[in-house]
């Protein structure tokens, strides 16, 4: 083998190069494409870092700073005697998502059909729905909890609508999907024995769909259970209402404390709904990596 | 018919099938009622629970609906066709500040997305298994990953304020830090997943551990690397609205100061900036992640 090698002089290299310069080298358009890619990208990034003041020592002091707030005045985690409260509002947290996501399971659940392309013949409507349940997801948790906090109060209830209108958007969404994936051999079957419009959703259209929609909806109360560790900073109830306290009140070691509660309670959240949805649903595909990067 | 001139077959009779049939349906029936009984205790139990813990009561959320309602409609101030333009100029009386918090909200996405994947990618060359070269190097580097990613961003951006002070820098320095975190392991999992071949090759021909990783990792996982990161700029531009709640900078700091003013109209205004520049850049984002990089991403 080794000999056949030998025989290749650098002519013979060169040869091939200019016969099939491409295979050596990529074009120079393609090179010049990529080069332009990079080199913006770069100069965005240094203008950026120009602009926010990345580049003066202001920056350094602060990078100073943080590095002495976590490892001076965080640690050791204080206010172990507060472990009772925060748990009960680590509790309440659990609830507005379990409420909230509930809600919005319920409100979604008759719209979905409206927004699912082979239950609603009129178009627009179908359409219409999809499009409000996209407005209702595009603002995120916290902006709803904002704007309810002025609206119900602070507490609990702007957290759990927070949720409940969010929740309503991606539900509509996930189920509709869930629906237009379905097959449509059984609601043919109910027609044909002279099933009406109930008849056919419940024997033709819930066996099939129902396992789908649970497993969603116990995915998005662990996703939820994440969102709401935070609603509570902008005074909507929870761990977050006593983190974000703790922290403007520069009581850090507790804050610390609290922080590493809802880490905690994120994992056991984590495994918890795993087990749950692997035990009730057999349903091992639905967790794709890409998920697990979205926490919060 | 057929059936009923066969024989039945040996050594079983058709009545005992049937029986036997019969009581494993009737088995299967029952263990799934207690299936469903059980389930629904369990669903009530909590229910109650949430429901005592939150002292959530139908009345308050049936009470606050118009007053949620009245605020949204507030949101919206009169707007007639034929003076259609000086209304909406009234309006977005302060646009120009909203534009530029907004540029400074995209900008601090764009620039948090590009530190935290090359500070994450960089981190997750030593937190795929199979190019760590040290168990401990690959166990710190997971751990980093994990704190960075589960802590969410909002609260990182609370602490990284009271370091930076209030403005965008903390911001971006909150949103880098979950995006490291993020962004390290999803490529942690990309580069777990190459064909060593190539690497085995640059050993081979004599290269050292950074020539095996240009030459022989990065080839392979550059697309999904840049297919995740242009997903990810659109969950950034969402976290550079809201971070802006607690001090760090971005049109979120402008809709915090509306909403706490009660400047109904000014809220209506910047949310409406807030959803068409998402659904501007969902849009954006996808149709370039379908044209520069196309199918061949997410094959592996």
């Amino acid at each position: 083998m080794g000999t056949q090698y030998a025989d290749i002089t650098a002519a013979d290299i060169a040869e091939e190069r200019s016969r099939n310069p491409d295979a050596f080298r990529a074009p120079l358009r393609q090179r010049l494409n990529v080069w332009t890619a990079w080199g913006a990208t770069t100069a965005l990034t240094i203008y950026c870092l120009y602009r926010f003041g990345f580049l003066s020592g202001n920056f350094l002091h602060g990078v100073t700073k943080f590095g002495d707030i976590v490892v001076s005045q965080m640690f050791p985690p204080a206010g172990f005697e507060n472990v009772p409260m925060f748990l009960k509002a680590m509790g309440e947290t659990v609830a507005m998502a379990f409420l909230g996501t509930l809600l919005g399971a319920v409100g979604a659940f008759p719209f979905s059909f409206l927004a699912a392309k082979n239950m609603t013949r009129s178009r627009p409507i179908q359409f219409g729905t999809r499009r409000g349940a996209d407005l209702l997801r595009a603002f995120d948790y916290l902006i709803w909890a904002l704007i309810f906090v002025r609206a119900v109060g602070l507490g609990p209830l702007a957290g759990i609508m927070a949720i409940a209108i969010v929740e309503t958007g991606t539900f509509i969404k996930l189920y509709s999907e869930a629906i237009e994936n379905l097959d449509r051999k059984q609601i043919d079957g109910v027609t044909s024995l002279g099933g009406n419009w109930l008849h056919k959703i419940w024997f033709g259209v819930l066996p099939q769909v129902l396992p789908m929609m649970l497993s969603n909806t116990l995915y998005m109360f662990e996703h939820n259970t994440r969102s709401a560790t935070i609603l509570g900073i902008v005074g909507a109830g929870g761990i977050g209402f006593l983190l974000g306290d703790r922290l403007r009140a520069y009581e850090l070691r507790e804050a610390c404390l609290i922080i590493i509660l809802v880490v905690l309670t994120v994992y056991a959240i984590d495994y918890l709904s795993k087990f749950l949805r692997e035990q009730l649903i057999g349903d091992h595909k639905r967790r794709e990596p890409i998920d697990d990067a979205v926490q919060i | 018919m057929a059936i009923s001139d066969t024989p039945t077959s040996v050594g079983t009779n058709p009545s005992g099938i049937v029986a036997r049939f019969e009581q494993q349906y009737a088995e299967y029936r029952r263990q799934k009622r207690v299936y469903a009984a059980v389930f629904a205790a369990v669903f009530l139990l909590c229910l109650i629970a949430a429901l005592l813990t939150t002292q959530f009561n139908v009345l308050t959320l049936i009470g606050g609906i118009p007053r949620a309602s009245g605020f949204i409609s507030k949101m919206l101030p009169p707007i007639h066709l034929d003076s259609f333009a000086q209304d909406f100029a009234e309006w977005y009386w302060g646009a120009g500040e909203w534009f530029h918090s907004l540029l400074n909200t995209l900008l601090m996405a764009y620039l948090a997305t590009i530190l935290g994947t090359v500070i994450g990618g960089t981190i997750s060359f030593f937190a795929a298994r199979n190019l760590a070269q040290n168990y401990l190097v690959y166990w710190i580097a997971r751990r980093v990953l994990e704190i960075a990613r589960t802590v969410p961003d909002i609260v990182w951006a609370l602490l990284f304020v009271l370091a930076f002070g209030i403005g965008e820098v903390a911001g971006i320095m909150a949103i880098t830090t979950h995006t490291l975190g993020a962004q390290g392991k999803l490529f942690a999992e990309v580069n777990e997943n190459i064909s060593p071949l190539p690497t085995d090759g640059i050993r081979s021909a004599g290269g050292n551990w950074f020539h095996e990783m240009r030459f022989g990792v990065l080839p392979q996982v550059l697309p999904n690397y840049l297919s995740y990161t242009f997903w990810r700029v659109e969950l950034n531009v969402r976290s550079a609205t809201i971070v802006g709640f607690v001090g760090a900078g971005g049109i979120g700091h402008d809709l915090f100061t509306a909403v706490q003013l009660l400047y109904f109209a000014d809220v209506g205004a910047i949310l409406l900036i807030i959803v068409a520049t998402i659904m501007a850049i969902d849009i954006l984002s996808e149709s370039i992640r379908h044209s520069a990089i196309g199918k061949a991403s997410f094959s592996h």
